[in-house]
């Protein structure tokens, strides 16, 4: 019997941050947690879950599964639940998770709540209550589910504090079972032609301690040099908002929101951003906010511990050279 | 659904009407029952923006290689200013989904109606949607629809063209793009990445205007309203307080205030 599953995710021989978060969270909901790996070879990563604190293992390894097509994935783990019977099944809001686990609940004709931020077994019925951001993070909403299972949840990358969970990160004895799946090549609808990486100098947004980014508010590409050399003062990368993304400013790697980057640096110095909820989504974990923003009204200022009203124009180069002294000095 | 392999391609491109996300969050309400965003002044009806993006790649490909576009949208009721936008940007024909009952779906109620309204429609070749609808963020109807349809589906695309019988798309992932095919008839959510929507043109926005939408209600299409039980609830819809007390520092002039800023957050360690 397990109580929750939860869908484990790994690249390279290792296993992706997101399956500790998943296992966090399932031990949250309580009862027995088991985690599923799918691969086409999981040499050596049956191993690296028992620090994680999870009741059971479950491989299934499969040729078919190499190369992560989202169509072998969904029809393996409709299989795993058909067998397993999950009360509740979690993935990860993941280039994988948020395709996976809304298929998979399509297919076993049951719901799916998307980028949850917490999950909890609900009062008397101990039905799941998913909390997830909506409207863009301006609203939040409390679901819960029929009463069919399993109840699918999808959780937000980062989202579950590890270690706050009693049982989570502790070593439990746990049993490995391995699943045989049936697939062929016929399940495979859409076909991976190439993967292109765009090499880039810059540093990673993801990891940064300090992000300056730029909006809409700059009216131009010109300013981003400017946003380049104050994040190369304090150690830093640049962002941007996504206007300033749709615009043609800055590369849509530059984009910072719900559909962007998520960032969680100690200091997030924004310039001529208008604070969209859109935008907070992906940088909501910053430990603090800067703002330059000529509306006094805007929402960001609503989120930044400092700030000020002003033209950027004005503002950001005196800023800049009172920085440059500080951090020579 | 029977494929054309013949004629230019049948595209027919999902979009929703949705309270504007630029709005600022202090406008919105939660209307009394809790369970969902009031009708607010403050917050006017716009088309979802991924769905206009999902528009300009039907108009790209239609400019390319030619096509038919037929525009999709479901609810309860619709602004038809809103709605219409699609065509004035170059669509061809409208089908509104209205019906009472498409009031409180869920992604699998919408993606359910959709289906059938798309079975109805028969012939096509390419389904567009945007990535995510902007008010619940689900990001669920669009796979909803492919796997009611057993039809191929691609997400986050910041390309799609179609050669021959496939729909050739670039996915956008985290530091790069994958490219993907599929064989048609096949459904692609675009992401905007793939560049900002066309404006309407005046004669577009006067041809649209004296277009008439196809109207099917739930009857028309044959729902079962049994199987458009919600499977997930909302117990409750709440606006988060957000008010970290911005500390404003004002000097003589902006670029004092720019000075002050830097000591400022010295004294603090931040930088």
């Amino acid at each position: 019997m397990v109580d929750v599953l939860a869908f484990g995710e790994h690249a390279g021989g290792k296993i992706a941050p997101i399956t500790a978060d998943l296992i966090a969270a399932a031990r949250g909901v309580g009862g027995r947690v088991a985690v599923v790996l799918m691969g086409g070879d999981l040499t050596g990563l049956e191993a690296q879950t028992a620090p994680l604190g999870v009741d059971k293992v479950y491989t299934v390894q499969h040729p078919l599964l190499a190369g992560e097509s989202v169509d072998m994935l969904v029809s393996a783990l409709e299989q795993v639940c058909r067998r397993v019977q999950p009360r509740v099944l979690l993935l990860g809001k993941t280039a994988i998770g948020r395709d996976v686990g809304p298929c998979v609940a399509f297919r076993l004709g049951v719901g799916a709540a998307q980028d949850s931020v917490a999950v909890e077994a609900g009062g008397q019925t101990g039905r799941i209550v998913a909390t997830r951001p909506v409207y863009g993070g301006t609203a939040m909403a409390k679901v819960t589910f029929g009463s069919s299972n399993p109840q699918v949840v999808i959780m937000r990358p980062g989202a579950v504090e590890r270690g706050s969970v009693p049982g989570a990160g502790e070593g439990v004895a746990e049993e490995a079972e391995a699943i045989e799946v049936e697939l062929d090549e016929s399940i495979r609808k859409v076909r991976h032609v190439e993967t292109v990486r765009k090499e880039s100098e810059r540093m990673r947004l993801d990891g940064a301690s300090v992000v300056v980014s730029g909006g809409r508010g700059l009216r131009g590409p010109e300013p981003f040099a400017m946003l380049e050399e104050l994040a190369g003062l304090l150690g830093g990368a640049v962002g941007a908002s996504r206007a300033a993304c749709d615009a043609g400013w800055v590369d849509h790697s530059y984009q910072i929101g719900l559909t962007g980057a998520t960032i969680r640096p100690d200091l997030y110095v924004t310039v001529g951003i208008s604070g969209a909820s859109q935008h907070m989504a992906g940088c909501s974990g910053a430990k603090r906010i800067v703002a330059i923003n000529k509306d006094a009204d805007a929402n960001i200022f609503k989120e930044a511990s400092f700030g000020v009203v002003g033209d950027w124009s004005k503002v950001l180069p005196s800023f800049m050279e009172a920085v440059r002294d500080l951090v020579r000095s | 659904m029977a494929v054309r392999r013949d004629a230019v391609a049948n595209i027919i491109v999902c979009v929703k009407q949705v309270p504007d996300p630029e709005a600022p969050p202090s406008a919105f309400r939660i209307d009394d029952g809790g369970k969902r965003i009031a009708d607010s002044p403050g917050v006017s009806s716009v088309l979802n923006g991924f769905d206009e993006n999902a528009v300009e790649a039907a108009l790209r490909i239609k400019d390319a290689a030619g096509g038919r576009i037929t525009v999709l949208s479901l609810g309860s009721a619709f602004a038809a200013d809103v709605v219409k936008k699609p065509l004035s940007m170059g669509a061809d024909d409208l089908v509104l989904l209205q019906d009472e009952t498409f009031d409180d779906l869920d992604s699998y109620g919408t993606a359910l109606v959709l289906s059938e309204a798309l079975k109805r429609i028969g012939e096509f070749d390419l389904v567009l949607c945007g990535r995510q609808a902007s008010d619940w963020d689900n990001a669920q109807a669009p796979l909803g629809i492919a796997e009611l349809l057993g039809i191929p589906c691609i997400t986050v695309a910041q390309k799609v063209e179609i050669n021959g019988g496939v729909v050739v798309a670039e996915r956008v992932l985290s530091g790069g793009y994958e490219v993907v095919e599929a064989d048609m008839p096949a459904l692609v959510t675009v992401s905007n990445e793939l560049g900002e929507p066309r404006y309407p043109t005046l004669r577009g926005i006067m041809t649209a205007g004296r277009k008439q939408p196809t109207v099917w209600s739930a009857d028309d299409l044959g729902i079962d309203r049994a199987r458009l039980e919600r499977r997930i609830r909302i117990m409750d819809l709440f606006l988060p307080v957000r008010d970290r007390q911005c500390e404003v520092i004002q000097g003589e002039d902006d670029a004092d205030s720019g000075r002050l800023l830097a000591l400022r957050l010295r004294e603090e360690k931040l930088i």
